[in-house]
């Protein structure tokens, strides 16, 4: 079928010799369609399109215009930053449920930067980038370090941190939210970087630029680089990468610290578009994430995915939560319809993987 | 034999011994492996093939005797040393990485790259051009490099991972128990791929139970039990019979079935017994 090893050894016969470049032109073409990662988040992203675009109860069809174009990218923007970094730890072998209280935690923790210590907005974020840092390289070296799985040590990262982010606001506040002045320093430069809108007539959010620069350097490092074979290979079989040289714990831990650090990001963005932050900012959130990457092809075993096909799957996400508002459909099937998306999606991912894994003995 | 087999081995190890506290793992072994030649070590399972092959790739340090790499003694601190003296172990399971594709796999862990600082990428078609190139020295022609390991056979993974070796400089290729996972048909392709490594002028350390399989490719053989050399023979010195009864364990096999003769109240142990002396009988004729 497709290698001819299992002739004796001068075998090569004249059809190997001279048809082998030609056969291998004729099996790219549709063998390397299938076998992308992405193909089934690309259909399934069409699909979704297509349908609310059909159930649309706006009168000016406003899913299918630009003005709803700028309603679910809006939404899809900060899944998709997020998801792409998932996507890539998933990749790796691991979770990182603490993913979605992160971008609460760190957008606190600007906002607690700004108004109560005064620190310039952009010095702010810096400390912010660097604290998630931390955060992400304790998660990584607790799970390389105590080989138990990421499931439980991000679970565990995930609700002290969302201890926190409550208690510490409502100590420093007594509220339940930071509210960042538009006067402090540096405010208005961050702001149009991180938090504004492009595109005047219809004020695409800044989210959306992130999103993609993200995709497209995620999507780079992972297929043409050193580290992104590595990613592959730390996720695929972790012992047998360690036995050809692959530094295995250093490339989990900095996909934690990426994981954590696109947190900071997205924090940083829902503080300062929204001049403030809720304490209760991004708890649930991991789950779409996840939702994202697996749609997007990312196997829970790791080993397999794409950072493209994460951002379809985001994509997807915010096509369901516009669709359905436009469709004046009660907002709470949307989780039902995440839900059946999410099972038909692992449905394929399975049989993908079964394809591409089984050994012919 | 091979002509390669004048002048120093490539490897050697004399009267080595390794201990783990009061546990004999290995006691007083001597074998060695020359350029071009198969060197077989049988054993049964406990016998010390695991112990024997971390000694020599680095992963243990020995407690007595003597290594020497081209005639020169050698100390491993770590399989890296190892592998940069030109040992490389092929692991049975550890070889491949399933859902990599072949040219990945290929360049795991020593990827070719071009371009500077942030531009810099996998030379990815090198790498399949290498790739192609040394797996077609193997007699297989890989004719998508995208396709992943996964996909191929048992047999198939084994080449890619000697290949692979071969090609990042081994000069001794030990192969743990290539054979013990797989079918008939594949192990026999497997052991073409050793016979085409020896014609390469490698030294191959070949580690089976199976003396169907290392007999038709071994130069020379070495039997370990129980941590201890049971013998050391090169090819004209012994026949695949001799062997296969030193490998069952002769009058192990002939006291272990006596013991079950006399449990043999239950008839289902008697038939087990029965067997077993039929064994011994046909391996000692």
């Amino acid at each position: 079928m497709s290698v001819a090893g299992t002739q004796p050894v001068p075998a090569p016969a004249p059809r190997q010799a001279g048809l082998g470049d030609e056969r291998l032109a004729r099996v790219s073409v549709l063998v390397r369609l299938l076998q992308r990662p992405e193909l089934g988040a690309l259909i399934g992203a069409l699909a979704v399109y297509l349908l609310f675009a059909t159930v649309d109860a706006t009168p000016a069809h406003l899913f299918s215009s630009i003005a709803g174009m700028q309603n679910w990218t809006d939404a899809a923007s900060t899944y998709g930053i997020m998801a792409v970094a998932v996507a890539l730890l998933m990749i790796g072998g691991e979770f990182d449920l603490s993913a979605g209280v992160m971008t609460g935690t760190c957008g606190l923790l600007l906002g607690m930067l700004i108004t109560r210590y005064a620190v310039n907005v952009w010095v702010a974020i810096v400390a912010v980038l660097v604290f998630a840092g931390i955060i992400g390289a304790i998660n990584g070296v607790l799970v390389v370090r105590t080989k138990l799985p990421s499931f439980i040590i991000t679970l565990a990262t995930f609700f002290v941190l969302r201890g926190v982010d409550v208690g510490v606001t409502k100590l420093l506040t007594n509220t339940v939210r930071f509210d960042i002045s538009d006067q402090a320093p540096g405010f208005a430069g961050a702001q149009s970087i991180f938090g504004s809108t492009f595109l005047a007539p219809y004020n695409f959010q800044d989210a959306v630029l992130w999103w993609i620069a993200v995709t497209i350097v995620a999507t780079w490092v992972l297929t043409q680089t050193t580290f992104g074979n590595w990613i592959f290979a730390v996720g695929g079989d972790a012992n047998a990468a360690r036995a050809v040289g692959v530094p295995v714990s250093r490339t989990k831990v900095i996909l934690f610290m990426y994981t954590a650090m696109s947190a900071a990001l997205v924090g940083v963005m829902v503080a300062l578009r929204f001049k403030g932050i809720q304490s209760g900012q991004g708890v649930g959130l991991e789950f779409f994430y996840i939702i994202a990457a697996v749609v997007g092809g990312c196997l829970l075993t790791g080993g397999y995915g794409s950072a493209i096909g994460a951002s379809l799957g985001a994509l997807i996400i915010g096509f369901a939560q516009i669709g359905i508002i436009f469709a004046n459909w009660d907002s709470n099937w949307y989780f039902t319809f995440l839900g059946v998306i999410l099972f038909v999606a692992v449905g394929v991912n399975t049989l993908v993987r079964r394809r591409a894994a089984s050994a012919r003995r | 034999m091979s002509d390669h087999s004048n002048g120093v081995p490539l490897l050697e190890v004399r009267h080595v011994s390794k201990y783990f506290g009061s546990v004999i793992a290995l006691k007083d072994i001597s074998m060695e492996v020359r350029a071009g030649e198969v060197t077989c070590v049988l054993g049964d399972n406990g016998a010390g093939k695991s112990s024997l092959i971390k000694i020599l790739s680095g992963v243990h340090t020995y407690d007595e005797g003597e290594f020497l790499v081209e005639g020169k003694p050698v100390r491993f601190s770590g399989p890296r040393e190892a592998r940069a003296a030109g040992i490389s172990v092929v692991f049975q399971d550890l070889a491949t990485i399933p859902l990599m594709s072949v040219w990945r796999n290929f360049f795991l862990g020593s990827e070719p790259t071009i371009g500077v600082g942030p531009v810099r990428r996998l030379n990815s078609g090198f790498a399949k051009r290498v790739m192609r190139e040394e797996m077609r020295k193997m007699g297989i022609d890989v004719r998508d490099p995208n396709q992943a390991v996964g996909t191929l056979s048992g047999g198939e993974r084994q080449a890619v991972a000697i290949a692979r070796a071969v090609y990042f400089g081994a000069k001794v290729l030990i192969l743990d128990e290539p054979t013990s996972a797989l079918g008939v048909r594949q192990s026999g392709i497997v052991l073409k791929y050793v016979v085409q490594a020896r014609e390469r002028g490698l030294g191959v350390i070949f580690i089976t139970h199976n003396p169907h399989h290392a007999f038709p490719v071994g130069d020379r053989f070495v039997l370990l039990n129980r941590g201890k050399l049971m013998g050391s023979y090169t090819k004209a010195e012994t026949s695949l019979d001799e062997l296969t009864k030193m490998m069952a364990g002769g009058e192990e096999l002939e006291r272990l079935s006596k013991e079950l003769e006399k449990m043999a109240a239950d008839p289902e142990m008697k038939q087990v017994a029965q067997q077993m002396a039929q064994e011994v009988n046909r391996s000692g004729t």
